[in-house]
């Protein structure tokens, strides 16, 4: 064995380890699932959107669009009844398109013809626009074929309105809000924007505290501080919740710096929007703003919490820096997953997923709180404390066994050592 | 417990697995008395003393200070108890002063905080380095700093594991000293060490500890007597043996 081999060997030794590899696979699983909640996403963006057509007008150009529209799209009904139209468009509905009775007759008599478009928003994710981009493409298809058709019979149509010969109105309906003059794309440009960097601030402040926690305890391990320290007149409850409370009094000081940050950002977008989205109740108020703090203070709590379990088995310094990679990832799911989708447009294992990771609540409180849906951000709440609780809980009671000083898990009073122990890792410190 | 003993140790196993560390030690310390576990590096002696320590939970057998039995009670052993370990280390972003300072808080307050920070200042030694963080100590006066808080508290039962660890010659005669001096003002002490010629140096009593078993009992003068030694570690030789 030659001399690089060998520290080559001590070193995979060291490096390949339980508390390693076992962060590596937890991704590798997680990226899997997501994989496969991608993939959903993207066979329903190639389907034909489903939409709804109110042919008022019986014309030629009405016909032209109807033959366009029925060939880019599946029809969720076709009459004369608008409120029947949306009604009709069940789950999967983009939109309702109503071509009214004077259609054909403004455009020949050289005025643009109007198509009254009533879309059904879904989600503002940046990939929920893809069936209402689908359709938006339909339109543009429509425009094209009205155009070739004036062009080939030599109509005397005003050039300008042979190349443009229809204009919309549009009115979006999103999580029950009706707003007239605003279209998919506006809307979610504006609540992407306003939603965006919630989750990016969330991850950090997440990664900062939580990376304090796991290495406080990878720290005490290194330095030879733990023994002394649990053997002082303290409860376990009390180390734990001092080093959660330290770790959070700084990530929510952290926090208050990038959300007065926050604040700037949103009012100089409210100054330049181009839809007042306070006309239609959607703004922030200081409940709102209250509530976001609790959501943001208990997933950063469920953060630390878990990031003190994790540190239980960090045994030095650069144990610790791996063993915060599992929540780098859980930080990094749902603040993807947010920007890429809403909630409820997400398969419901990804929903369940999401839903199961304390840091997502924050990062969709300030979407669902514009959108006054109290009972999810609460739930959300309720969900990270409850969270947070179970892993003090595991942490206390790994405080209680040998763990922290052995890297084992022993049953009980040891009665069952002889039948079987749970080796997870071998930490140094174990002498006779 | 009998009368005057502070530590009563019953047939103590501690299995680590399939790996039996103490395979069923009883020894007891009287109160006010040095106590010495010694044998060789693995022979059960840290276990023994973190089961002591109330780090360690126990397998079988039964473990009381002070009337206290560790596996039930153990925060209320942590409050008659101080443990050193054999390789402990103080926060390096601290003082020494403010080190003392983080531990006397966990035991009392106001006045009586600054007249135990004063107690381990001045077991410490330290001069005006006490005031330098502990990073810039050396590792003579880290482990007097260390030996400075488990003492300060005034601990009914002092747990100390391979007390003069990595000190020099002139510190280890001054803990020493110190140790005795506080034994004499009533604190037992329950020490370990491979050093046996310390051990013989320090200890009212002692047990020999080998290949997690108690080997022989007694005072250094009665072991030396009983098996013609000129020294515990030829004593322990002759059991071991």
């Amino acid at each position: 064995m030659t001399a690089l081999t060998n520290i080559m060997r001590k070193e995979l030794r060291e490096l390949v380890t339980p508390a390693t590899i076992l962060p590596i696979v937890v991704m590798a699983l997680l990226f899997g699932s997501l994989g496969g909640a991608i993939g959903d996403i993207q066979k329903q963006a190639q389907a034909k959107p489903t939409i709804g057509v109110v042919p008022m007008d019986q014309g030629v150009l009405a016909n032209v669009s109807l033959q366009v529209l029925k060939a880019g799209a599946t029809f969720a009904y076709n009459g004369t009844d608008v409120d029947a139209a949306l009604a009709a468009q069940g789950g999967n509905g983009t939109a309702v398109l109503v071509i009214p009775a004077n259609f054909t007759a403004s455009i020949l008599g050289g005025t643009r013809g109007s198509i009254e478009v009533y879309w059904i928003m879904r989600g503002a994710g940046l990939m929920d626009s893809f069936s209402s981009g689908a359709v938006e493409g339909l339109l543009a298809a429509v425009d094209e074929a009205i155009s070739a058709y004036l062009v080939g019979t030599g109509s005397s149509v005003p050039p300008s309105v042979v190349l443009a010969p229809t204009v919309r109105s549009d009115t979006v309906s999103y999580r029950g809000v009706v707003m007239e003059g605003v279209s998919p794309a506006v809307l979610g440009g504006m609540l992407t924007q306003q939603s965006t960097f919630i989750p990016v601030i969330i991850m950090m402040i997440i990664l900062l505290a939580g990376s304090m926690v796991v290495t406080s305890m990878g720290m005490e391990k290194e330095n030879k501080t733990l023994e002394t320290l649990l053997t002082l007149p303290v409860p376990r409850g009390s180390i734990i919740a001092g080093k959660l409370l330290a770790a959070a009094i700084v990530g929510l000081f952290m926090a208050a710096i990038y959300m007065v940050g926050f604040g700037y950002y949103i009012g100089g977008l409210t100054a330049s929007a181009p839809v007042d989205l306070a006309k239609y109740g959607l703004e922030i108020t200081p409940i709102d703003y209250v509530l976001l703090g609790l959501s943001v203070f208990a997933a950063l709590f469920a953060a630390l919490a878990m990031c003190m379990v994790l540190g239980t088995f960090a045994k030095n310094y650069r144990a610790a820096q791996t063993l915060t990679l599992p929540v780098t990832f859980l930080a990094m799911v749902p603040m993807f997953m947010t920007m890429f989708w809403d909630f409820n447009t997400l398969p419901p294992a990804a929903q369940v997923l999401v839903f199961a990771i304390p840091f997502s609540h924050p990062m969709m409180a300030m979407r669902s709180l514009m959108f006054k849906d109290y009972v999810f951000v609460l739930a959300g709440i309720g969900y990270s404390v409850a969270f947070a609780l179970v892993m003090i809980l595991i942490a206390v009671w790994i405080f209680r066994t040998d763990r922290l000083l052995t890297g084992r898990f022993t049953r009980g009073a040891e009665a069952g050592a002889r039948k079987g122990v749970w080796r997870l890792v071998n930490l140094p410190g174990r002498r006779a | 417990m009998d009368d005057g003993n502070a530590v009563e140790v019953r047939d103590l196993v501690k299995n680590y697995g399939s790996f039996q560390a103490l395979k069923g030690v009883s020894f007891s310390a009287r109160a006010g008395e040095v106590y010495g576990l010694i044998g060789p590096n693995g022979a059960g002696k840290t276990t023994a003393l973190r089961v002591l320590a109330t780090l360690l939970r126990i397998t079988s057998g039964s473990v009381r200070v002070f009337d206290i039995d560790v596996a039930t009670h153990p925060e209320e052993a942590r409050k008659v108890i101080s443990y050193l370990p054999e390789d402990a280390g103080a926060y390096k972003n601290l003082t020494g002063r403010q080190y003392l300072e983080f531990i006397a808080r966990f035991f009392v307050h106001g006045d009586a905080e600054h007249a135990m920070v004063a107690q381990g200042v001045e077991i410490a030694h330290l001069g005006e380095r006490i005031d330098d963080k502990v990073e810039q100590y050396s590792k003579g006066m880290a482990r007097r700093l260390l030996v400075a808080r488990a003492l300060m508290t005034r601990p009914r039962l002092a747990i100390l594991d391979e007390l003069t660890s990595g000190l020099d010659v002139i510190n280890a005669q001054e803990i020493r000293r110190v140790v005795k001096e506080e034994a004499r003002n009533g604190t037992t002490f329950l020490v370990s060490s491979h050093n046996m010629l310390e051990v013989e140096l320090l200890c009212d009593r002692l047990s020999l500890i080998h290949d997690g078993v108690v080997v022989e009992t007694g005072t250094p003068a009665e072991l030396k007597a009983k098996h013609h030694a000129a020294n515990i570690e030829e004593v322990f030789m002759a059991v071991a043996a």
